[in-house]
């Protein structure tokens, strides 16, 4: 089997450190850090999605190939950079501000990366303001924001709101997420989507980006 | 009364059903090797780590209404304005497994051990649930003993943060209960340190007056289905 698929078969295995040997190898063969990446590792991570949405595999086995993603990612990033190899968009996201929860939002963030976006994780307790500012400094296409408090939820509207009065709706999208959030609480306060889980929010923000 | 409780780790050690739920994992269905023996060392992780400490202390309805009112950022209308009123009495609870888990839940993450992390954090935040039954029960004993409730009363456990009851009550409650004793501090936002922790109020009264219809203006633009689980397992009682 052609090293890029032994890649991209042990990655959906969770098998971190054969994907890491094998990326050194593939390097070590010439092989483009672009083609690891695209054919390899995010193929890989393409089919672990399919099969988290298909209800096949769990979160769990998403996580385990995220880490053998991360150890191929390791060694691609620096060549990455250098070359100047884009990323398929950058996406900003948070726990609002109130909320110290952020197990959800960063999983998000790992599967984002697995993906090929460029996740600027702002953590947790982020204020409206930091998103917007963040977002806008970095041309990032994405907010995406997580709550686990009904009482933080209140927050994720004032993104929206700043978004709206600065005339950015066309330039920055958001997607919201998180326990108590609902598509109609979406819907109420001009969110552009919701992702109702892990798996759906990634779905969302590739279909938001045009990489369905 | 002020109590302290310290429960034993296996009474809050949670079940790999409960825990495969919050993962996703269907009951019924048989997860991967992989998955569960990163429960097993997750489970382990947690024996190890988990310090679980709690403080309950009772409360009047007048000084509840205080601690209930909080900086007055409520919604208008709550289940819980309804309930607390009824009770027959109230305590104040603050629960907390300790600093430790959540660092190590942390650590995994920044390590790329994302499924153990989000398997720990899971047992972690099932183990801090079940902690909460031992506090109502804990309570419910308490009265028990005092001759001061019936065999059919039933004590729940309502939180700042959930179901219209805003998180800066937290401050009020912080002031009354002071679980600093415990380890629990608030900071600005009104936000608990450790992360693993719980607080709120337990309400002890007939059964009927715990059970609502979730139609408050808030509970259209919510997908949390505990407080219906809660009311279902009420009705079945």
């Amino acid at each position: 089997m052609d090293i890029i698929n032994q890649i991209s078969e042990h990655l959906q295995k969770g098998e971190d450190q054969k994907v890491h040997k094998l990326t050194k190898s593939a390097l070590d063969q010439q092989k483009s850090p672009l083609e690891i990446l695209n054919d390899g590792l995010i193929a890989g991570m393409n089919i672990i999605g399919d099969q988290f949405r298909a209800h096949d595999i769990f979160l769990p086995d998403v996580l385990l190939a995220a880490k053998a993603m991360y150890a191929g990612m390791d060694l691609l990033k620096p060549m990455l950079i250098k070359e100047g190899i884009p990323s398929r968009g950058k996406v900003v996201i948070g726990s609002v501000q109130g909320d110290l929860h952020d197990i959800g939002k960063n999983l998000v963030g790992i599967m984002l990366k697995g993906a090929g976006y460029e996740v600027i994780d702002l953590g947790n307790d982020v204020a409206p303001e930091k998103f917007v500012d963040t977002a806008k400094g970095n041309n990032a296409g994405v907010i995406g924001m997580s709550a686990l408090l009904t009482t933080t939820m209140t927050v994720m509207k004032q993104v929206v709101d700043i978004i709206k009065r600065e005339e950015l709706s066309g330039q920055i999208k958001t997607i919201i997420g998180g326990a108590p959030v609902s598509k109609a609480f979406a819907d109420e306060i001009g969110a552009d989507e919701y992702g109702y889980d892990v798996g759906h929010a990634v779905e969302r923000i590739k279909a938001m980006t045009g990489h369905n | 009364m002020r109590q302290f409780f310290i429960p034993r780790i296996e009474k809050i050690e949670p079940s790999r059903e409960g825990v495969f739920l919050s993962q996703g994992i269907a009951r019924g269905v048989k997860p991967s090797k992989k998955i569960v023996e990163l429960y097993s060392t997750a489970l382990l992780l947690y024996r190890e780590l988990a310090e679980p400490k709690g403080v309950i202390e009772t409360i009047s309805v007048q000084d509840f209404s205080q601690v209930y009112s909080g900086m007055g950022l409520n919604e208008k209308k709550t289940p819980l304005a309804t309930i607390y009123p009824q009770s027959q009495y109230l305590a104040i609870l603050a629960f907390t497994l300790g600093e430790a888990i959540s660092q190590e839940i942390t650590r995994l993450f920044k390590n790329n051990d994302f499924a153990l992390g989000s398997m720990l954090d899971s047992v972690a935040s099932e183990g801090a649930d079940m902690a909460t039954r031992i506090g109502e029960q804990e309570f419910y004993q308490f009265l028990m003993a005092k001759d001061q409730c019936k065999p059919s009363t039933t004590v729940l456990l309502y939180s700042p943060g959930y179901c219209g009851w805003h998180i800066s009550a937290q401050k009020r409650l912080f002031e009354y209960l002071e679980p600093e004793e415990i380890g629990i501090t608030l900071n600005q936002r009104f936000l608990m340190v450790p992360l693993k922790s719980i607080t709120g109020v337990l309400v002890a009264g007939k059964r009927d007056i715990h059970i609502f219809k979730n139609n408050y203006s808030f509970c259209d633009k919510c997908n949390h289905r505990s407080c219906i689980m809660r009311i279902n397992e009420q009705k079945k009682r």
